[in-house]
């Protein structure tokens, strides 16, 4: 097993070029995925090693980017496309939830739309407005797309690989300022065994309360649980991964033995995946509950000014508080 | 080349001057061939000086007859039928026939289409069977079939989307190394006027000219955006705005079934071979309602309507053939009686399509499935088991 130490932006990069090697059929469009190598530099380097033909640079234009991509389906390539910043899909919107969702159900299964939709999402990097916000609700909401995010180099590698490999129409959010943090990848271990990308992850144990977070709320939510151990509280974190479909398996089973549950995103509060995830919990898990589902969320107001957005996100603090009002209901 | 058509005594010869055609056309730099009145022009000048002509056999000229019949007569079986509640909806191409028989017996086999949801006439002479987008008017399904089997696209009623889909297809067309020759792919994308406002086909034409796609854009323009008129959309002439993006653009006489096949043949050849994309605005009316959900009496006046009449693509081409001896009354008669006999065989279709079981909405949501609509799937069908026996 060779394992390297990489960033998720590295991560990712790496698991793009693997895509590109793999098939031919694969190719990367997007703004500024060239020559610059996208303003993350996910794509550095791929446009100089596979050509512009497999890298391309497009125009400015985001519902360019996704309706040219649905033709190139057609004609069977796969499309992997890189939107900006999260906070510039809308543009394409349109494209997305009427287009690429809708192919394969009104074909009766006869066109695939095998695209995946990068999309730099969340705050935490003292961004201008548009450039930190958590549109996954929208896309989770769309029937025909898959939604999936990650959360720490390995699974950035091995999930990109994932859904390009997938024929499922996918968005795929990362999150942007957990780019540059480090992780253990194995860059060498077969697609084949890598971890299911529709399931949810235990991403540390615990007994006492049961925390439910995806993409950059994960870190917090483990930060919480080591903060609560010295308390002396056991939090079991669940990464979920998989945000459309959701996979709450190991989560029915986790509140079952805690009767505590506490979801964590960034998004808004207000018909976010939190009150989807707390309906599915409370149906599932109703007498195991000892207290209501909370949720730990962004405010119900647009992603305000970056000075504020430490406030605005929920952090260890916000997560513990709402692990103690578990325990006191 | 048949005895009685003007194009052998009168090839060669110069167009007339263009300021003389537009005058006489009534509209500025319409391609034509074929007059309201049947008489042939041999050659006709586009904008960039391009010469236009079509060189068709009697038989050719006889078939594109019969194809513009019997796009009319299915499509008015199709407005029947949904006055008589056998179609919830339906968008007629009454009076745009010539745009689409044109265009779309100028597609080579390989080529493929991108249509809105009235090409009709467009998906007839891909010889496609006529009751493959009557599902989706039916509301028995989607309008599903597979875009590669019939080099045609699945009808897009979001206006101006499919743009962006055949110039992805087009970029693809020239990845696969598929331009270059007379065998190459090209490809064609129908759409409206009140499209030619929408975002989404500005960006079509930012990216077919800067990716240089094999890519024919086939504007019918027929006056009418539902109720809106051409001028809430534009103050140019839409062929026009090609210029502005880097491509020719021509205006043809969208009635004229010859001149229709001439602009487009030469510019799907053009995009073959490597040269580019263009658009072309077929200059055309809606005779009808924008679908038989709307009253056209409402927004404009019925003398507009009977100008149009006097230009009618079949009456035209009924008068040239017969002028010219290339057909006789026996010969529309047998054409008449061809029409409604197919009609009649897609009205009968139509009455058989059986309703989907209802569990069947569940399928190919994803092409690898889902656990969460596999278990509400299990509901439903259970749900519905728990009638059985019941009133219900």
């Amino acid at each position: 097993m060779a394992t390297e130490t990489l960033t998720l932006g590295k991560a990712l990069n790496t698991g793009l070029r693997k895509a590109l090697e793999n098939d031919p059929k694969v190719v990367i469009m997007g703004e500024d995925v060239g020559k610059l190598g996208g303003v993350f530099r996910i794509t550095d380097g791929l446009q100089k090693d596979f050509g512009d033909q497999r890298v391309i640079d497009t125009p400015l234009a985001e519902s360019g980017i996704i309706g040219t991509a649905v033709g190139l389906a057609i004609r069977g390539f796969r499309p992997v496309c890189e939107i900006q910043f999260d906070g510039f899909v809308y543009p394409a919107y349109d494209q997305i939830v009427s287009q690429v969702a809708k192919m394969h159900y009104r074909s009766q299964g006869k066109v695939r739309i095998p695209m995946v939709i990068r999309i730099p999402y969340g705050g935490g990097i003292g961004a201008v407005e548009h450039h930190s916000e958590s549109p996954e609700a929208y896309f989770s909401h769309t029937a025909g797309l898959k939604v999936v995010t990650c959360a720490n180099p390995q699974d950035g590698y091995s999930m990109i690989q994932q859904a390009i490999a997938s024929d499922d129409p996918i968005v795929f959010l990362e999150p942007k300022r957990r780019y540059w943090e480090k992780g253990q990848v194995d860059v060498d271990a077969p697609l084949a065994e890598a971890y299911p990308l529709h399931a949810a992850r235990v991403a540390r144990p615990g007994t006492d309360a049961t925390v439910l977070a995806y993409g950059p709320m994960v870190r917090t939510a483990l930060d919480a649980a080591t903060a609560a151990a010295e308390d002396g509280r056991e939090l079991e974190v669940i990464d979920l991964r998989s945000l459309s479909p959701l996979d709450l398996t190991s989560a029915y089973e986790s509140v079952k033995r805690t009767g505590r549950c506490v979801v964590v995103h960034e998004a808004p509060g207000n018909l976010g995946l939190g009150a989807e995830i707390a309906a599915r919990i409370t149906e599932e898990c109703f007498y195991s509950l000892e207290s209501p589902v909370l949720r730990v969320t962004g405010f119900d107001t647009p992603y305000p000014a970056a000075r504020v957005e430490e406030e605005y996100l929920p952090d260890l603090d916000r997560v513990l508080d709402a692990v103690d009002r578990t325990f006191g209901w | 080349m048949a005895k009685g058509d003007p194009g052998v005594t009168s090839r060669g010869r110069r167009a007339a001057p263009r300021s003389k055609r537009a005058a006489a056309a009534g509209e500025p730099e319409l391609v034509q061939l074929l007059t309201p009145d049947g008489e042939r022009i041999e050659s006709a000048l586009g904008p960039d000086g391009t010469e236009y002509r079509v060189d068709f056999t009697d038989e050719e000229y006889r078939g594109l007859y019969r194809d513009l019949v019997l796009v009319r007569k299915l499509d008015a079986e199709a407005t029947a039928l949904q006055r008589q509640g056998e179609l919830g909806l339906w968008a007629s191409l009454l009076g745009q026939e010539a745009a689409q028989v044109g265009s779309g017996r100028a597609l080579r086999t390989q080529d493929m289409a991108f249509p809105t949801y009235r090409e009709h006439g467009v998906l007839y002479c891909r010889g496609i069977d006529p009751i493959m987008p009557l599902g989706l008017f039916r509301g028995v399904d989607q309008g599903g079939w597979d875009p590669n089997e019939f080099k045609f696209n699945m009808y897009t009623i979001v206006i101006g989307a499919q743009t962006l889909h055949a110039t992805g297809y087009a970029m693809g067309v020239a990845m696969d190394g598929k331009t270059g020759s007379d065998d190459g792919e090209a490809v064609i994308a129908y759409f409206g006027d009140g499209a030619t406002s929408q975002g989404d086909v500005n960006e079509a034409f930012v990216w077919a000219s800067v990716f240089n796609a094999p890519l024919v854009f086939f504007c019918q323009n027929n006056q009418y955006a539902i109720s809106e008129p051409l001028e809430r959309q534009t103050r140019v002439p839409l062929y026009r705005r090609a210029g502005g993006f880097g491509f020719p653009g021509v205006r043809v006489d969208g009635n004229d079934v010859l001149a229709s096949y001439a602009v487009t043949r030469h510019a799907l050849d053009t995009a073959r071979h490597g040269q580019g994309p263009s658009l072309i605005e077929a200059y055309t009316y809606r005779m009808g309602a924008h679908t038989t959900s709307d009253d056209p009496t409402r927004y404009r006046i019925a003398s507009e309507v009977e100008a149009w009449r006097a230009k009618d693509p079949i009456a035209r081409m009924k008068a040239f053939l017969t002028k010219q001896q290339i057909a006789d009354e026996s010969f529309f008669t047998e054409i008449d009686e061809q029409a409604k006999a197919e009609s009649v065989h897609l009205r009968e279709r139509v009455l058989a399509m059986p309703n989907p079981e209802p569990v069947t909405m569940f399928d190919h949501v994803y092409p690898n499935g889902s656990p969460e609509l596999d278990e509400q799937r299990a509901q439903f069908t259970k749900y519905m088991e728990s009638f059985e026996g019941s009133a219900h």
